[in-house]
C-alpha cells in the first residue's frame, strides 16, 4: 500500500456574523507516494483552503470542522499542536504563488534556509549547514549560489525567488509538497524551468506532489490525477489523461472551453457564464447548476452524487454520461 | 493603401540609471525600448508578447505618449504626434484609451461606476446631465453591464466586472486604439474567456484596434492577427500569428514556444463542447 495522504470527508468552515460558511465542504482524496494531484478551480472553489487544511494553517475565524487527514497513517487533524509544527517543513512542505509573502525581507536567503534546515536537524555545524544549503540552491539552479547566498530576498529577480523558496521547502527532503500556484506570476520560460525541477526532484526523491492551480493546461502536464474542485466540493476526479479525453463534468468542460489553447483562433471562447457563488449564498442541489447550460430540474432540486464513469474516472453530475443524451435533444440544441 | 492607425518608427526609450542618495549622479543608461517598428491597421488587433523587462509596457506608454520617446516617431492617423502637447494632444488622447491589468487599482474606490465611465464623456464629449446618464448607460450595456450597476462603487464587483467596468472607461471616450495591458492576467480562466470574447465582440462591432500587450502566449495567439515578439527592448520577431506560431524564424520566440503547455483534448470533448454551446442559448433565454 503506497497511500502517502488519505484526506476523509473533510469539512471547514469560517464563521462570520452571519453564520458558518463550509470554503470545503466534504472532500475525499488520496495521494500516493511519489505521484502528483493536481487540485483545478477557480478563486472560491475551495482549494486554497482544502492545502491549508492539510498543513493545519487555517487562519480563525475559519477551523476543520469535521473529517480525518490521514498522514502515513496518522490522523492530522489529531495531532499535538508541537507534533504537527514538527511534521510541518520536515515531512510536509509548501510554496505558495507569491514568494514575498513567504520570505522574510529581514534575512539573507542563506540563513532562511539554514534557519529551515536546523528547525528539523539542530545538530549540524554551521559550516556543514552553509554547505548544504548552498547545495540546496545550486539544485533549484539559482546562478551563482555560493554568492546569492547572502543575499537579501529583494535582491533577487521573481523566477529567483520561487527557487529559493522551493530549495527552502526541499531542504528538508519532504514527503509531501503541497504547492500552491507555484508559478502564476511568473514569466512562461521560467515556469517551464520550475516545473521541469519539481518533476526531477519528485523522480529523485520520491516525494508526493499536490498541485494546485487554476490552469488546467498546466496541471495535464505534471498531475497523475485531477480534482476538480467547484464551490468546496470535488465535482470531477480523473486520471489527467483521462480527463482531457472524457471528461463528463459541464464545469470541467467549461475549464476547458474557457482556455484560450483548447479553442480555435479567433473563435469564441466557451465561457461559463456568471461567477463562483458566494459561500453565503450556495445554491441548493448541484451547485454548479446556475451557471451550467445542461441543468434541468433534478439538477436544481437534488445535489448529484458521485459517481464512477470506468476506471479512476468520477464525476457528480445528474446529466452525465454526457453522450447519452438522445440525438433529439441534440438536434433541437443545434 | 489606407493610412494604418498607427505607425511606429524606430522608436527608442532610455532611462538614466541614477546613483547617490544627496548628490545623485547618472552612473548609465538603461535602454528600455531599442528600435522599435510596427504599424496596427484599423480593426485590428497587435499582440506585442514577451517577458517581464521587454520593454513591451514602455513601448506602449511611448505609444500614449504617456512617456516621452528619446528618439523615433509615432504617427497616428497619419499625423506625427511625438512631440505633441497641450490641446493638440489632448485631441488624440481621447483616440487612444487603456485597459490595465489590475482593475481595482485603476479605479477610483470613491467614485460609483457611473461617475467613472462618465468622466470621459465630461471631457471629450460634453452634454447635458440627461445626455451623459443614457450614453453611460448605454456603454454598460455594451460591456455586459446594467445601468442599475452605474450607482455602485468598485468594491462591490468581482475581479472580471471591475475589468467590465475599466472597459466601459476606454469605451466612452470613442477610441480608435485601445491599449490593452495584460487585461486577463489576473482573471480566473472562466472569467479571462468572457472579457476576451467581449473584446473580440467590441472590435467587431465598432472596429477598435487593440494593441494587446500579454506575457500569455495562448491568449495572443487566440486573439491576435499579428504578433511581435520582444525582448530586452528590441522586437526580435514580427509576424502573422499563425505563421508565427507555426514556423516561428527566432530561436528565442522557438524557446517561448516550446515553453507552453502542449495538452490536446480529445475528439469526445470537443463534442461535448459543442453540445454545451448549443445549449447556451436556451439557458440564457431563461434567464432573461
Amino acid at each position: 500500500m503506497n497511500e502517502l495522504l488519505r484526506i476523509e470527508g473533510l469539512r471547514t468552515v469560517f464563521a462570520t456574523p452571519s453564520g458558518e460558511f463550509a470554503a470545503v465542504a466534504g472532500i475525499d482524496l488520496a495521494i500516493e507516494r511519489g505521484r502528483t494531484l493536481a487540485i483545478v478551480g477557480e478563486s472560491g472553489s475551495g482549494k486554497s483552503a482544502l492545502s491549508l487544511s492539510i498543513m493545519r494553517l487555517i487562519p480563525p475565524p475559519g477551523r476543520v470542522a469535521s473529517g480525518a487527514i490521514m498522514f502515513d497513517g496518522q490522523d492530522l487533524l489529531q495531532l499535538p499542536p508541537a507534533a504537527m509544527r514538527a511534521l510541518r517543513g520536515r515531512r510536509i512542505a509548501m510554496i505558495f504563488q507569491e514568494p514575498m509573502t513567504s520570505l522574510n525581507p529581514a534575512h539573507t536567503i542563506g540563513a532562511q534556509i539554514v534557519e529551515a534546515m536546523a528547525a528539523h536537524e539542530p545538530h549540524m555545524a554551521a559550516r556543514d549547514q552553509r554547505a548544504r544549503a548552498v547545495a540546496m540552491l545550486e539544485r533549484v539552479r539559482l546562478p551563482d549560489p555560493a554568492r546569492r547566498f547572502d543575499d537579501y530576498p529583494h535582491q533577487l529577480s521573481g523566477g529567483q525567488r520561487q527557487r529559493v523558496m522551493i530549495a527552502m521547502a526541499l531542504a528538508c527532503k519532504p514527503d509531501l509538497l503541497i504547492a500552491d500556484e507555484p508559478t502564476t506570476a511568473l514569466d512562461v520560460t521560467v515556469q517551464d524551468e520550475i516545473l521541469g525541477l519539481l518533476r526531477e526532484l519528485q523522480a529523485e526523491t520520491g516525494m508526493a506532489l499536490l498541485l494546485i492551480s487554476h490552469d488546467l493546461g498546466l496541471v495535464a502536464g505534471m498531475a497523475d490525477k485531477v480534482a476538480v474542485m467547484y464551490a468546496g466540493r470535488v465535482v470531477e476526479l480523473a486520471a489527467a489523461t483521462t480527463l482531457f479525453s472524457d471528461a463528463q463534468h459541464p464545469y470541467t468542460l467549461g475549464l476547458m472551453g474557457s482556455a484560450p489553447s483548447f479553442t480555435a483562433r479567433r473563435a469564441r471562447l466557451l465561457a461559463i457564464e456568471g461567477t463562483v457563488p458566494s459561500p453565503a449564498a450556495m445554491p441548493q442541489g448541484c451547485r454548479f447548476h446556475p451557471r451550467c447550460a445542461l441543468a434541468e430540474a433534478r439538477c436544481v432540486a437534488d445535489s448529484p452524487p458521485f459517481r464512477d464513469f470506468g476506471a479512476d474516472h468520477a464525476a457528480a453530475c445528474w446529466r452525465a454520461p454526457l453522450d447519452a443524451l438522445s440525438l433529439g435533444e441534440r438536434e433541437a440544441a443545434l | 493603401m489606407t493610412v494604418p492607425l498607427l505607425e511606429v518608427e524606430n522608436l527608442s526609450r532610455r532611462f538614466a540609471i541614477r546613483r547617490g542618495l544627496f548628490m545623485p549622479r547618472t552612473v548609465g543608461h538603461l535602454q528600455a525600448v531599442d528600435g522599435v517598428s510596427f504599424t496596427l491597421a484599423r480593426g485590428e488587433t497587435l499582440g506585442l508578447v514577451g517577458e517581464s523587462g521587454s520593454g513591451k509596457s514602455t513601448t506602449a506608454r511611448l505609444v500614449l505618449r504617456l512617456l516621452d520617446a528619446s528618439s523615433g516617431t509615432i504617427r497616428f492617423d497619419g499625423v506625427d504626434i511625438t512631440t505633441l502637447d497641450g490641446a493638440s494632444l489632448r485631441r488624440f488622447r481621447r483616440r487612444m484609451q487603456i485597459v490595465f491589468q489590475d482593475p481595482f487599482a485603476s479605479l477610483n474606490p470613491r467614485q460609483t461606476v457611473g461617475a467613472i465611465v462618465a468622466e470621459p464623456l465630461l471631457l471629450h464629449r460634453p452634454g447635458s446631465a440627461a445626455e451623459r446618464k443614457e450614453r453611460v448607460a448605454e456603454i454598460l450595456s455594451l460591456v455586459g453591464l446594467t445601468e442599475a450597476h452605474a450607482a455602485r462603487y468598485p468594491h462591490e464587483f468581482s475581479g472580471g466586472q471591475r475589468q467590465r467596468i475599466g472597459i466601459a472607461r476606454a469605451l466612452a471616450a470613442e477610441p480608435d486604439l485601445i491599449v490593452c495591458d495584460e487585461p486577463v492576467s489576473a482573471l480566473d480562466v472562466s472569467i479571462q474567456a468572457q472579457v476576451l470574447n467581449l473584446l473580440g465582440d467590441l472590435q467587431k462591432r465598432l472596429g477598435i484596434s487593440y494593441l494587446f500587450i500579454t506575457h500569455d502566449l495562448a491568449v495572443v495567439r487566440h486573439i491576435a492577427d499579428r504578433v511581435a515578439v520582444m525582448r530586452q527592448g528590441r522586437i526580435v520577431e514580427l509576424a502573422e500569428t499563425e505563421n508565427l506560431f507555426t514556423s516561428p524564424a527566432e530561436a528565442y520566440t522557438r524557446r517561448l514556444i516550446e515553453a507552453m503547455p502542449t495538452t490536446a483534448i480529445g475528439p469526445s470533448i470537443r463534442r461535448r463542447l459543442n453540445l454545451l454551446a448549443a445549449a447556451r442559448p436556451a439557458q440564457q433565454s431563461e434567464a432573461a
